[in-house]
């Protein structure tokens, strides 16, 4: 499975996930062109688990963005599950982004005013589920990052590696296909930071879930099933 | 639904000191609005509620300028005139020499036929016409100085003396009136017989103060008081009639102007509130961009977050003005019962009760429109790069 993609330019894989063809994306910031990524191609098969480091700036997070949903190309096409999502409205990539993709960020972002569990169930509040039924999601959820006992408690009452815990639970408790993890371990220490990286680990193998994760720890990376490198708006795969 | 109003009501608790000053500031815009309407209700009740058959014709220099009184059977003959009653105003002193009280002579059979709003009863009426010193007194004079039927009741006047020097008059108390179905007359005055006062005046005899005059029909109330002043144009005592409408509204005008600067007032609070209200929406946002860039990745509308804040909002101008609006309504009634003398109908009507929740959520609207649409325009990779 690890070397089904001989090469990012040169896809094999039947079951593709992600899909970028010629993807650029530059910024103008103060009539200045910023070219971040540039005639980027991509291909992730179903069940992968990739570590995605790159010097700061190199656009790691705009790649993650581009692929969630979360901006938009300025050329080149995305495919994810074979749906062109560059081609969506921003109305129905929004119902996308909620069916289809879990985000797990650095900062956790979670809201203070919520507790854990209502946290988690905020994503299910876009869907048709009854309460009993989006509570039912949330406690599994919750008992998958190993958190029920906590599911009452403020997030400035969990320690930072507990918040993350409930960033990915609110992540995967609408059963997405794509997690994208930015740094989900640079603001904890090396203890919670490894539990993290073992339930991502059992996330991905346990229960299938595609992988993007974005690294600037190598210890992190080598958790990962592979690792790209991101350089001056290019792609360069490295396996180990 | 639920649990998107707690969220809303987590959003705005979460500064509990900014929540109380905006509410406070909304209560006391909603406090001041629920005054303002029960003064103006009221007044414009004082004067709906004033006989429309009733004219009152007075001196056309002043009403403190006296009227022969022959002038009571005269205007009788005027054509489309039913009945009238003259009156003088005593001025009376209460026995602790200090509080004056409303203290009329007038005719008194005349009096019960012209305010027909005033009841006492069969019994009552008769003894208080077969007794020359009787009077009758409203229900918070009675109420005020414990007075009752049959009690012998001494009133100064500031303004006559007897022919005996004596300032001091005596009435016997024959009936405590209540006045129901109208407000020509208030709850709050003594009448007694202008015979009695006229006969022991040491000076100023058969003079009155104005008369009331009866229209027969009240459509022709205009023509009937141009008839009137007509009567007595040219003479040494010249006459200004108008309905008691128009006269209780010219009494009640200096009040109404202070209504129409109470208005200003309001409004300038308003403003203000509103500018709270709106900055504190502002502020949250601003807190939040974070969040907001959260919950768009997570799938939320533009639309669903401009809700949430609209929400936000509403809920604040309408807790707020909940709690003024409750204040209000503890406030007039208090009030009540020290204006009831001069504005028998304070309180808060149904109008005030009616515009209130429509003013809240007008306000919530427009306090919540600017910051909302702020929100909903965040772009996601912005809001969460500016959060980080
Ligand atoms: N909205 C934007 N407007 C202008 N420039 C932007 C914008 N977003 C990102 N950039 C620029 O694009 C480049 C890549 O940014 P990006 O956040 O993707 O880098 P990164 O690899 O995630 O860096 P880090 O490791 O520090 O998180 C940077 O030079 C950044 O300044
Ligand atoms: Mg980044």
């Amino acid at each position: 499975m690890q070397d089904n993609v001989a090469h990012p330019d040169a896809p094999q894989a039947t079951d593709r996930v992600v899909q970028l063809r010629g993807v650029t994306k530059l910024y103008t910031r103060g009539g200045e062109v910023v070219r971040v990524l540039e005639m980027l191609d991509l291909d992730l098969p179903r069940g992968d688990f990739v570590a995605l480091m790159g010097p700061s700036g190199s656009g790691k997070t705009t790649l993650l963005n581009l692929i969630g949903g979360l901006d938009r190309p300025t050329e080149g096409s995305i495919e994810v599950d074979g749906l062109a999502i560059d081609r969506l409205s921003s109305a129905a990539l929004g119902r996308w982004r909620a069916d289809h993709v879990g985000f797990v960020f650095q900062m956790y972002n979670l809201l203070p005013v919520l507790s854990a569990e209502r946290n988690v169930e905020l994503p299910l509040l876009l869907t048709k589920l009854s309460r009993r039924e989006r509570l039912q999601r949330v406690h599994t959820a919750l008992a998958l990052v190993g958190l029920e006992d906590r599911a009452r408690h403020r997030p400035r009452e969990l320690s930072g590696g507990q918040e993350q815990r409930v960033g990915i639970a609110r992540a995967i408790v609408t059963d997405p296909t794509l997690l994208l993890c930015d740094e989900p371990t640079g603001d904890l220490d090396r203890k919670s930071g490894d539990e993290i990286l073992d339930l991502l680990r059992a996330l991905n193998q346990e229960f299938g879930k595609t992988i993007i994760m974005v690294t600037h720890d190598p210890r992190a990376a080598e958790r990962a099933n592979r690792t790209l490198h991101l350089d001056k708006g290019r792609l360069e795969r490295q396996t180990h | 639904m639920a649990s998107w109003l707690s969220l809303v009501w987590a959003n705005l608790a979460r500064r509990k000191l900014r929540l109380f000053f905006t509410l406070a500031s909304i209560a006391v815009a909603f406090l001041m609005f629920g005054l303002l309407e029960a003064l103006r209700g009221s007044l414009a009740g004082s004067v709906s509620l004033a006989g429309a058959d009733r004219l009152i014709t007075m001196s056309k220099i002043s009403i403190i300028q006296p009227l022969p009184r022959s002038y009571l059977e005269k205007a009788r003959g005027v054509a489309g005139v039913e009945a009238v009653a003259s009156f003088n105003w005593f001025g009376g002193v209460v026995k602790d020499g200090r509080t004056q009280i409303p203290v009329y002579a007038t005719e008194p059979a005349k009096f019960l036929a012209m305010y027909p709003e005033v009841k006492i009863s069969a019994a009552e009426t008769t003894a208080w016409l077969n007794d020359r010193q009787g009077a009758i007194v409203g229900p918070l004079l009675a109420n005020e100085y414990g007075w009752q039927v049959g009690d012998k009741v001494p009133l100064r006047s500031t303004i006559y003396r007897q022919e005996n020097g004596a300032d001091t008059w005596e009435f016997n108390i024959h009936a405590i009136y209540d006045v129901i179905g109208g407000a020509g007359w208030d709850k709050g005055s003594v009448v007694f017989d202008y015979d009695y006062f006229n006969e022991s005046l040491q000076f100023g005899r058969n003079s009155i103060g104005w008369l009331v005059v009866k229209v027969a029909d009240p459509r022709e109330a205009e023509q009937v008081s141009h008839r009137v002043d007509a009567l007595f144009a040219n003479s040494s005592a010249e006459t200004k009639t108008a309905t008691e409408r128009a006269f209780i509204k010219q009494a009640t005008e200096q009040v109404g102007n202070i209504g129409a600067l109470l208005i200003s007032v309001v409004s300038a609070v308003f403003f203000t509130m509103l500018l709270v209200t709106a900055n504190t929406i502002a502020q949250s946002v601003h807190e939040r961009t974070n969040e907001f860039g959260v919950m768009k990745t997570l799938g939320f509308t533009d639309r669903s977050l401009l809700a949430l804040v609209v929400s936000e909002s509403l809920l604040l101008t309408l807790v707020g003005g909940a709690i003024g609006m409750a204040l209000a309504y503890v406030a007039a009634q208090a009030l009540a019962t020290t204006v009831k003398q001069f504005l028998p109908v304070f309180g808060i009507g149904l109008r005030t009760v009616v515009v209130a929740p429509l003013l809240m959520v007008a306000m919530g609207l427009i306090a919540g429109a600017w910051p909302a649409a702020i929100a909903m325009r965040l772009r996601i990779t912005d809001a969460l790069r500016r959060g980080a």
